[in-house]
Parts: C-alpha cells; structure tokens; sequence
C-alpha cells in the first residue's frame, strides 16, 4: 500500500504547510495518514467505499477557491490542494461532531468491553471538547440485543457510522443488519426475525469502533490492557490468515484479524474467529495416554501414563513389525518444523513410505507439482479471469472467499463455474454452469474445443465461456474438489487437461486442511520426500541426514486402509487425524482399525479415532507453539505461542525429537535450531529460508519458488449412469461436526444439519414429498431419510452435505468407486 | 387500473387555490372542476404543445426551452434548458425523473398541480423526453398525497388510451413509458439524490457529492434529469406560445410566472400564480389580487420566504421583489416559493420550535451533525418553553447550529438595529442542506426576538465545575 508513488503520477499536496506528495486518486485522509498526520475518522475504514456518514473527518481543503470544511475520507487528492487540519475551524467542527457523537451515547465505559481500545475514547481524548453541554435526558434502547449466536448489538452505545451495515453489505454479501427509523431514533437491526446469519459477523465486532457490537467469547472475559498479544497465523484453514492471538492469565480469550495485503485483509470467518475456545477447553488431552493391559478381550479402556512409558512402547510397537507394515496418517495440522521430523522418523528412520497427510479428500500431490502456482493476488488481479473448478469457498475457505468477492465486485475479475453445485459466488459469476457430477473432463474438453459429451445448452454456455478465456491474458484457476463423494481423479484430470490447453492459467489449489501444503512440502504424501522432491531424486541430498529412504512408493489413505482390512498394516499413527470422521468411507476406516495391531495417535482432543488408539500422545495446539505455516499459495508465516499447554501436553516437534532419540539415539537434530537448520540443508525449496528466524518474517509472509514437475496420470473411466439412479454429490458446509467446533462454546450449535436435497421434478417423478420418509441404497449401503426439494440440485443428482448431524451420509460413499449412484425407494 | 372518480363522481378538489387576477400560464385550468379529465384537457388546447414539438428536432425543442430561460422550481433554481445539457456523450440510457415529492413545510403548490392539471405534467415530462431523447420517465409523487397519486394514475391510463404516452406517441416513431412511484412520505427524499436512492428501492439518504449531479450518475447509475413538477408543467405553455411570450412575462433574469403557497394569518391565504420577480412581498400579502392582508388588520411580525429552510424576513423585507437573487442577498430565499405569514400574536419561541421539530423528525440520521444536533435544538427549545431554560441556553443554540452550519449564518438585515444582512446560502458540516435548514429558524428568531427567549428563561446557570483539562495530543 505505501509504495514510492512514480515522479510521474504523483500529486503535490500541502498538508498544515509541508509539502506531501499522494497518489492520484488517493482520498485525503490516507494520504495525511502515510505522511503522519493523523486526522480522526470513525466511519472511515481503507478496506470499505467511504460513506461520509460521521463528519469526523472534516478538515479545511483548499483546491484554489478558498477553504472549506470537506470530508477528507471523500475527497481525493488532488494537484496543489492545500490542507489545515489545525485550523480554528477544523479544530471547532471536529470538536462540535465530538460533542454530537457524545451527547447520546451512554459513557459506560467501564462496564465496556471496548473500554481502554475504545477509537471513541481515544479520539475523544485527543480532539474533543472537554466536557458536555448536554444536560437533557439521553436517548435509550434495550441494552445488548442479540443480532446473531455470538454477536450483540448495544444500540445506545452506537454512533451510526455505517461500518458494520456496509462491510454485511459490500464485503460479505450479507446485508442482513441496516438501518431503521429515521432522525435521531435512526439504529442499526436485523430485520424481523431474521438473524444476522453470516459466516463474516464477528468481522463487525473488530471495526466497530465504539463498544456497541461486542461478540459473546469475549463479553466480560477481559479488559483490552490486560491482554498480551502476540501476532501469529491462523492454522485453522489452509489460507493462513494472519491474525492477532490475545491471551490474559496463560488463556487465549480473543483472536482478532490483521490487515495482510497479500492475505486476509483484516478478515476472518467466525469460525476461525472463535475457535480458540475449542483449545482452552477442560476436555483437552492434558497427557499420555496407554490402553491398559489387564482387561484382555474387554472393551479398550485408556489410562493416564507417563511421557517414557508411552514413547518406550511407542518403540516397541515399532520394533516388532516391519517398515512397510506401518502407516502414518495426518499432519496437516502440524508446524513446518514438526512435519519435516515426522517425515524423516517415518521415511528416514523407520523407513516406510505409507505416509500421507490427506484423507482422501485431497488432491495427488503430483498432479499438484505438475500446475502453474498461483498466490491470491494473481487470482484475484484486476480484469483477469477466474475459473472455479470445484469446491465452495465460501463453505470451505471463508476469507479467501472474501477477497475473490471483491475481486470480482470492485476489480472487475470475471468468474467461471464449472461444479455440479450452486456455490456461494454463483450469483455473482459471468457464467455459472452446472457440470453434471464426474463430468468435469468433459466440460474441460468442450472448453478447449475438443468433442466431448456434455448435453447441448451446456455446450452453448462453454462457446460463451471459450471467448471470454481467449482475450485474456490473466486466467487463474481455483482447484478443489467438487465432491467428497467422488475421486479425486476427475478434477485432476480436468486440471491437467485445462493446463495443457492454457499453457499460462495459474492454480491455486483449495486444500482445506491447515498447513497441508507445509506436509506436502515436508514429505508427508508417499512418493514425496523434504522439498517436494520423489524418491529416487531426493535420497542422494538425504543420505547424510536419514539413515534410511524408502525406495518404493508407500501407499496413499485409502490403499493403507485397505491394505489394513487385509491385514498388512500392523501399527498405524494418526498425526492429529481423525479417520473416522474426516474420511468419506467410514466403513472401511473401522474395518481398517479392527484389524491393526497398534494404534498410535497425537492429538489433542479425544476423537473418535483417538478413542481407539492404544498410545495416545498429548500435543499443544496453534496458541501453544512456536513454528511456521506454509498457506495455499506457499507463503509460510510465523505461528507464534501465546499460552502454555494444559498438563504435561507437548509441541509435535517435541515429541518428535524425543522419539528421534529413542528410535535412533545420536542421530540429530536434538534441538529446535538444529531442527530448523537440518530443514534448509536437505530441503531444495527451503534453502534459502531461515527457520530459526521465522518470528521476524512481517505480516506478508514469504512465498516459496517451488519448481514445477511433470506428471501423468491414468484416465479412469467413469460409469454412465443408470436410469433412476442419483449420482451422490457430497460438500463440505463451514459449519459442521468437526472435533474442534464441537468444544467450542460459540461454534457448536451453528452446524445446519443434515439437508439431503434433490430436484423437485425429479421428486415429483418418483412420487414424493418433502414430508416422505425414503431410503437411499448405495452399493455398501443404505439411510433412511427425507429430502429436501430444492431447484438449485441439478437433476439426476441427490445433493448432502458433508459430518452433519442426522443420517450418516458416508454410509452411501464406497472410496473404490469413481462416482457413487444410489437408488432411491419410497418407503 | 385505478379506481376512477369520475365512476363515482368528482372528489371535490382539495383546498389551496384561490381565483384572481392575472397572466395564468400553468393554473389556467384551475378552476374548473373536471380540470383533470383528458376530455378538459383536450378542449382547453391540451396536448398541442406536444404535437408542436413533434414537428420540430429534439434539438429545436431543447433550445427553445433553453431560451425561455426557465428556471427550475424546486427551489435551488438552476436553469432547466442548461441542466437538460449536463448528461455525458454517449450514456445511455437515460432517465427522468420527476420530482414530485414535495414536502417542505408551507409549501403545496406542486400538489396543487399534480391534482388539478396532471395531463400538463405529463405532456411536460413528454417534451422533455422528446427533447432529450428518452424512452423512459419516472413520476415520483409524495406518499401522503392520495389524490394526487389517484389523478395522476387516472391521467397516464387516458393518455396511454389516447396514445399519448407508449410505443409511436400520435403515430411517430416517438415512444416512451412513465412509470408512478409514490414514496413513504419522507421529506428528505425531496432531495434529488435521497429520491434517486428511494427510486431504486433504498433508504432514502443523500448519496455522496461529488458526482455533484445526478445528471453525470444518476438512477441505476445512468444520467438522470430530474425536474421538479412546475417547472415541466411550464413546457406546454413554452412549446405552444414560445421563448419569447414566455419572456414577456416576468422579469429579464426571471421570466415567466411562479405559483406561490401563502398560508399563515393572512386573510386569504392559497396558492397564486405570480409574475416573477415583478411582485413584491407586500403586494402579495397586502394586495386586493392576492392575500388581502393580515388577519384582524393585525401587524406583520415576521414571514418565511422560501419554504421551512429559508431564514425569516421581517417588515424591513416587504418591498423586496420576488426574485430569487434579491432575497438570496437580503438573507434567504425564495426557495420552493412556499411562505408562512405570521401575525404579531405569534410566539416566536414556539414558531421556531415548530420549524425545528419539522426539520429533527426529518432528519434521515446519515450525518452525525444533524442526526444528533437537531434533536438537541428541539429539545433546548421545549425545555425552555416547559419553563426550565437557562441564560447559557440561548448561546448554546446558536453554537449547536454553527457546529451544523459553520461561519456566519444567513439572516435578515435590521436597519434599525444596524445589523447587516448576511447572504444565503449557509455552510455545513453535513451532506445535504437538511441540517442547516434547522438553524434557519433559530438564528432568525434569537437575532430578532432574543428578549422573548430571555422572558422565559426563568433559572440560573449551575456554577461551572470545570476542570482545566489539559487535551492530549497524539
């Protein structure tokens, strides 16, 4: 934002008689602010459209005709105008809209959660009057109102500056909160009993700049002066928002958003917002666990043990079985650090390579390797062209969505569907179109002029989109998976078809998970070792440092899950994954568990899967530990720890370290440092970066040069579908069962629900209603269920979302099939 | 289809206009009680200034308004044929928009001709599209004015009928709609911008200066003309008798006529159709044509000029010519030509508060100043008049509004006094002028009546419990 504005564009103003220069078309108030002059502003926010609602801002602006009181939030600067912002008249009106803003509003700061951060207070402080002149009755409202689950709204501490209504309105999309009356009784609500239902809400609570919207986790829990903050990155999706971790008392009571050009821009989703609560949760695993040994044949039951205890039979689970007999599942919400030494106990010492980060939810690493990268800027540059190929960001990457919602509403970015669901930009796409499920291929196809077998109005609707894509010069693609009831491999063959016809398209791959990218980078995927480098390319760099590589490719989630049902797997580690509920065929994940041996898992919380694990280690959380982040374009950010851990809980690279020296004792690295230097040592892409200094990286992060590889993959033929069957189309919604949204007070209630919906027609068709009970067959099995009629389901298929509560959908998803088709019987 | 009157026999016209002498150029067919009708219309030379203008280029149409030199009557008045020249090249489409939401107080001339003459605003709405090539026209009428909206909706049925309005209008390749939005009875919306913003279906708040016309990004974001509806209730007349008869009336910077809304204690008060810039005050409040003088022979304590915005005129301002630029440097304005006449039995303490209770329910709370400000002046002014005022009050009034209005404010010279006057128009620290409105009446009637103010201030300042707080600078 503050660059070097060019000789030739620049503007020459004069701001309280010192020469300034801005950049044309840069309103006033920024351009004093770059140049130190700080002018008060409540309604002013650089990442909204000014409004000019409070007056703050006035100053006296001379452009040649004499000065006059302007608002300098709405006048942009221009070639010799000159500014007072100190002047007797600049001086009485900010203080007369002082006074204006104060004469209603209640002065309960010490009751105010705002109080002590307060820009009310502060700006009163330094430019108001110093007293009141009001001595008539103030205007009053019922004190908080609730506007959604965790925001409240206190419209007696209110001044009506617009931010909160414009950004539910410009930014989110979700003018659900306004204003009514008119005149001195004007207020901000929702309308009739219509909550505030947007996944951005708590958005308001940070640029409100008084104490009038206050977000529940926070009210009452603390005073702003007590707070120590430390600025850190969001682990929770993989766009690695930046963001502000406040701790008092060793507990982390807020998160709020931190302005990263690059990145998030200020903005969080509230789940991202309010997760912390999740950490400091009393149901935390505060230490190591063991199955105890003496009820043989009875049900499992875990005891507490000791750290020694747990890594010695760790050890020994490990010793009694071979290499390629052991799995390692998960990672991805682990630190850079603790995933290059997970992958070098699991490849370099243990020796096997069945390791992988991704619950079949992903995309192949290699095809990844194989695309253009992408950052979010180059997606979003003004005028380019964005093709979205599957996955709602707006359900699964909150803030990435934001960012693309401008891009395509103020930098005029065009937008291309091309998913079998409606998703949450569709309104705003130039072309939406609804690719029938496992037909992404053939709609790539079509748009690179090949025959291809997509029904007609399709097709008009692709020539359209052919010409848009052919005068421009910037194209990014957005790569995610459009159904978890699908393989992975008919989006990544739609990719690798879509590069080859648009040699200079970028991607940008919507991995929800954390820092999936950090494990990818780190080896954690089979087939991959430190640095994205295969097998054979990387044990040469590694043989100083590993004392074993793995020569051939281990197997992916779903291969050791079915290796496992046939008894192959003897012990299995989950690096804080949860198989059972993240991945789509549940069925064989339980098959798979009954099978091995020893279970192994490091988490924090209890899940499901960690339920069934023989060893379990206790690990700290994001807020607990020092390490790094790599995000979805390669940018790796600092996460820095705030709080300690609960119980003898440890950091991932702890534990690590520790069974480094149990499994192999005087190999390396011993320390932290040592860590992050052998990192830089045996990684291509990290060997310029300095994990030791992560913490001084600014808020921009830094982006990784990750080469690009060549990759192939085999077409799958995906079966046509039968007559009266229904393809399965499974997606993710942002709320839903997940382990951590489920300790956390204000998240937990927020999950829609299970919503099985099809096209009305197609209901009409077979005879039923929204009220009729039905069964859905898959080929592994059946759910009894409703449906919802719902227009927007392209017909032919049944549309659920992904862990809600009701009917276990992951019943009907075989993970051997391509596509799921089900049949539905009327009950 | 709305439900017609003439099915169920003529509403009685709502009261208003009073017969006189005098050039009639708009209210020509007052009097009549079908005035209304499209029959009445057509009998009384309706629609000729139409088929004049359809046999004439768009362009002849333009310029022959434009040397009429008529002036919009909104009550800023900038001259129509000029604005009718503001829309960038090549935009299109574009709109008019017909400013019918008239509700400054005093002010009910423009009801007055939505519901007597509604077939002469729309042939005016017909030659302006005509002339600045549109297709599409919106008639925005006041939510409260139920005849108006009746008669007005009766008259676009007989006209599309007639084939006046709709595709070919009188079989040329001429073709436009009009559309009657009715609003939900805002005064702000008066304000070009805020109806503009009620148009499309939002709150009615003034949208942000520059683009300083809704001319450059208007309705939809497309050049939007917006007229008021006396000044295109001029064009038929202009179009059949031309330019130069319509200069014959008035004077050389303001020709034609302009109506006036009397009311207040004169003895008859109504809506007259006045020579511009010829008449004076005094002849319409005194003379046997108009208002007849002050109810009960009374004396003359002070009049509006212009609408509940405009600063008072007193006695001294009598022989003023009705003239925007004479009373804008007297120290008002003659606005949308709406006056208020009071008598000497007027309390001016409780005038003033009328006008400011207008303005604070009014207020549409976009600008903190008068959002907040406003209602504070309201509410000094009720606790003054309750009995509870303080000396400080009266200061505190006038601070209030320079903190809405910085700078000196318009007002009235005191030759007695030795007061000059200071000239319209004010400045503000808000958006649009709402909120200066306000002060209008204050600073006129402290400047003026200060002693009636201090009889009723009746308690003492509390002792100051200041404390010298040194401000901290950041």
């Amino acid at each position: 934002m503050t660059d070097i504005t060019s000789a030739e564009t620049a503007v020459s103003i004069t701001v309280d008689g010192k020469k300034v220069t801005a950049k044309p078309g840069e309103l006033l108030i920024d351009a004093c602010e770059r140049n130190g002059t700080y002018i008060p502003r409540f309604c002013h926010h650089s990442r909204m459209q000014p409004v000019g609602m409070c007056r703050m801002c006035l100053v006296e602006i001379d452009t040649g005709r004499g000065p006059a009181l302007q608002p300098s939030c709405m006048i942009e600067c221009s070639n010799e105008m000159v500014v007072d912002t100190q002047s007797k008249k600049t001086i009485k009106a900010q203080e007369g809209v002082l006074e204006f803003l104060l004469i209603n509003h209640p002065l309960d700061c010490p009751i105010c959660d705002k109080g002590g951060e307060c820009p009310l207070q502060d700006q009163t402080m330094a430019f108001g009057p110093g007293e009141s002149r009001f001595i008539e009755e103030k205007r009053t409202y019922r004190k908080p109102i609730p506007v959604n689950e965790n925001v409240f709204l206190d419209r007696e501490r209110c001044v009506l500056c617009d931010r909160c209504t414009r950004f539910a309105d410009q930014v989110a999309g979700d003018s659900l909160i306004h204003f009514i009356d008119r005149g001195n009784k004007t207020q901000v609500n929702t309308y009739p009993d219509q909550p505030f239902s947007s996944y951005f809400s708590g958005n308001t609570v940070q640029i409100c700049p008084v104490g009038a919207l206050t977000a529940a986790p926070f009210r009452f829990k603390a005073r702003p002066w007590d707070l120590t903050e430390v600025e850190s990155t969001s682990t929770f999706d993989s766009v690695g928002n930046r963001i502000s971790v406040q701790e008092s008392r060793d507990r982390v009571l807020r998160f709020t958003g931190v302005d990263s050009d690059s990145v998030n821009w200020g903005w969080l989703t509230d789940k991202e917002r309010f997760i912390f609560e999740a950490y400091s949760n009393e149901n935390r695993l505060s230490g190591p666990l063991t199955t105890n040994e003496v009820a043989e044949g009875s049900q499992k039951h875990a005891v507490a043990t000791s750290w020694s205890e747990a890594y010695e039979k760790f050890v020994k689970a490990i010793n009694e079985t071979t290499p390629e007999r052991i799995a390692v599942i998960g990672g991805s919400r682990l630190t850079n650090e603790a995933q290059y030494i997970w992958s070098k106990i699991a490849k370099g010492i243990i020796g096997t390579d069945n390791v992988d980060a991704q619950l079949d939810d992903g995309f192949s690493p290699e095809v990844l390797l194989s695309l253009n990268p992408s950052t979010i800027d180059k997606t979003c540059k003004p005028g380019g062209v964005i093709i979205l190929l599957g996955a709602d960001p707006k359900e699964e990457l909150g803030a990435l969505y934001l960012r693309l919602r401008h891009a395509i509403l103020q930098d005029q970015c065009k937008l291309i569907e091309l998913t079998p669901t409606k998703t949450g930009l569709s309104q705003l796409a130039t072309h939406s179109i609804r690719v029938p499920p496992g037909k992404t291929l053939e709609a790539v196809k079509a748009l690179s002029g090949e025959p291809s077998e997509l029904e007609d109005d399709i097709l008009k609707e692709l020539t359209k989109v052919e010409k848009i894509i052919k005068n421009n010069d910037s194209i990014s693609v957005l790569l995610g998976r459009t159904s978890l009831a699908e393989t992975s491999s008919i989006v990544e063959e739609g990719a690798i078809k879509l590069q080859e016809y648009l040699p200079k398209a970028s991607f940008l791959p919507l991995l929800r998970r954390g820092n999936i990218n950090g494990a990818i980078d780190m080896g954690l995927s089979p087939g991959l070792l430190p640095g994205r480098c295969d097998l054979e390319e990387g044990s040469d760099k590694l043989q100083n440092y590993w004392p074993t590589c793995p020569t051939h490719k281990g197997f992916k989630t779903k291969e050791m899950f079915e290796a496992a049902t046939d008894g192959q797997i003897d012990v299995l580690i989950l690096l804080a994954a949860d198989p059972i509920m993240d991945f789509p065929d549940s069925q064989l994940v339980q098959e798979a568990l009954d099978r091995i041996e020893t279970v192994i898992a490091v988490d924090i919380f209890a899940t499901d899967s960690v339920l069934q694990a023989d060893i379990v280690l206790a690990a700290a959380t994001a807020t607990e530990i020092e390490g790094s982040f790599t995000n979805l374009e390669g940018r790796i950010s600092p996460i820095r720890k705030s709080v300690t851990p609960p119980g003898t809980a440890r950091p991932d690279w702890m534990i690590a370290l520790d069974l480094v020296q149990y499994l192999a004792p005087n190999l390396g690295p011993s320390t932290f440092k040592e860590l992050c230097e052998e990192i830089s040592l045996v990684s291509g892409i990290h060997k310029d970066f300095d994990f030791s200094k992560v913490e001084q990286i600014d808020k921009e992060g830094v982006v990784l040069n990750r080469g690009k590889n060549k990759t192939q993959t085999s077409l799958i033929k995906i079966p046509k579908q039968k007559a009266n069957s229904f393809r399965l189309v499974v997606t993710r919604s942002m709320y839903d069962k997940g382990v951590l949204s489920a300790h956390s007070s204000a998240l937990k209630g927020l999950a829609p629900g299970s919503r099985i919906k099809a096209n009305p027609k197609d209901m009409e068709k077979l005879g039923i209603t929204s009220d009729s009970t039905v069964r859905l067959i898959g080929l592994k099995g059946e759910i009894q269920t409703r449906l919802t009629p719902d227009p927007e389901t392209t017909r032919g298929t049944i549309h659920a979302l992904w862990n809600q509560d009701g009917p276990d959908i992951r019943k009907l998803i075989d993970s051997s099939l391509p596509v799921n088709d089900l049949k539905i019987e009327k009950i | 289809m709305v439900e017609s009157s003439l099915q169920t026999g003529y509403v009685k016209h709502a009261p208003g206009f009073v017969e006189n002498e005098g050039p009639k150029l708009i209210t020509s067919r007052f009097k009549h009680a079908d005035s209304f009708t499209l029959d009445k219309y057509l009998s009384t030379g309706g629609y000729e200034g139409l088929k004049s203008s359809l046999n004439r280029s768009p362009g002849q149409v333009h310029d022959e308004v434009r040397e009429a030199s008529l002036l919009g009557r909104g009550g800023a008045g900038f001259p129509a044929g000029i604005k009718w020249g503001f829309p960038p090249e090549g935009v299109w489409p574009r709109y008019l928009v017909v400013n019918g939401d008239e509700s400054e107080i005093g002010t009910y001339k423009d009801r007055l001709l939505m519901e007597r003459d509604p077939h002469q605003l729309i042939e005016g709405v017909l030659i302006a599209c005509y002339a600045l090539g549109l297709s599409q026209a919106f008639l925005y009428v006041r939510g409260e004015m139920a005849l108006a909206q009746e008669r007005i909706a009766l008259a676009l049925d007989e006209a599309y009928e007639a084939g006046y309005i709709g595709k070919n209008i009188l079989d040329t390749k001429f073709s436009v709609d009009v559309v009657m939005h009715w609003g939900a009875g805002a005064y702000i919306v008066g304000e070009e911008t805020a109806l503009i913003e009620s148009l499309e279906g939002k709150r009615g708040m003034p949208r942000l200066k520059p683009p300083y016309f809704p001319a450059a990004i208007g309705l939809y974001g497309k050049p939007t003309i917006v007229n008021n509806v006396e000044t295109l209730s001029n064009l038929p007349w202009i179009l059949n008798n031309g330019a130069s008869a319509y200069k014959g009336f008035g004077s050389e910077s303001s020709p034609g006529t302009r109506m006036f809304a009397i009311s207040g204690h004169v003895k008859r008060p109504g809506v007259y159709e006045v020579e511009h810039g010829v008449t004076t005050f005094r002849e319409l409040f005194y003379g046997d044509n108009f208002c007849r003088g002050i109810r009960d022979d009374n004396e003359l304590k002070m009049f509006i000029p212009g609408g509940g915005s405009a600063p008072w005129f007193f006695q001294e301002q009598l022989d003023l010519p009705l003239e925007a630029s004479a009373v804008g440097a007297a120290g008002s304005m003659l606005g949308s030509g709406a006056m208020v006449v009071m008598d000497e039995t007027t309390d001016a303490v409780k005038a003033c508060l009328s006008v400011v209770r207008f303005f604070a329910r009014e207020s549409c709370g976009k600008c903190s100043p008068c959002r907040e400000g406003t209602t504070w002046e309201e509410k000094i002014l009720q606790r003054i008049l309750d009995g509870d005022g303080r000396p400080s009050d009266i200061d505190l009034l006038l601070d209030i509004g320079d903190n809405i209005s910085p700078g000196p404010y318009p007002a009235a010279a005191f030759s007695d006094e030795g007061l000059d006057a200071v000239p319209f128009p004010p400045s503000q620290t808000t958006i649009c002028p709402l909120g200066p409105s306000s002060v209008a009446p204050i600073v006129s009637a402290i400047r003026r009546f200060r002693n009636e103010f201090d009889s009723l201030i009746t308690r003492r300042d509390p002792i100051p419990l200041s404390l010298e707080v040194e401000k901290v600078v950041t």
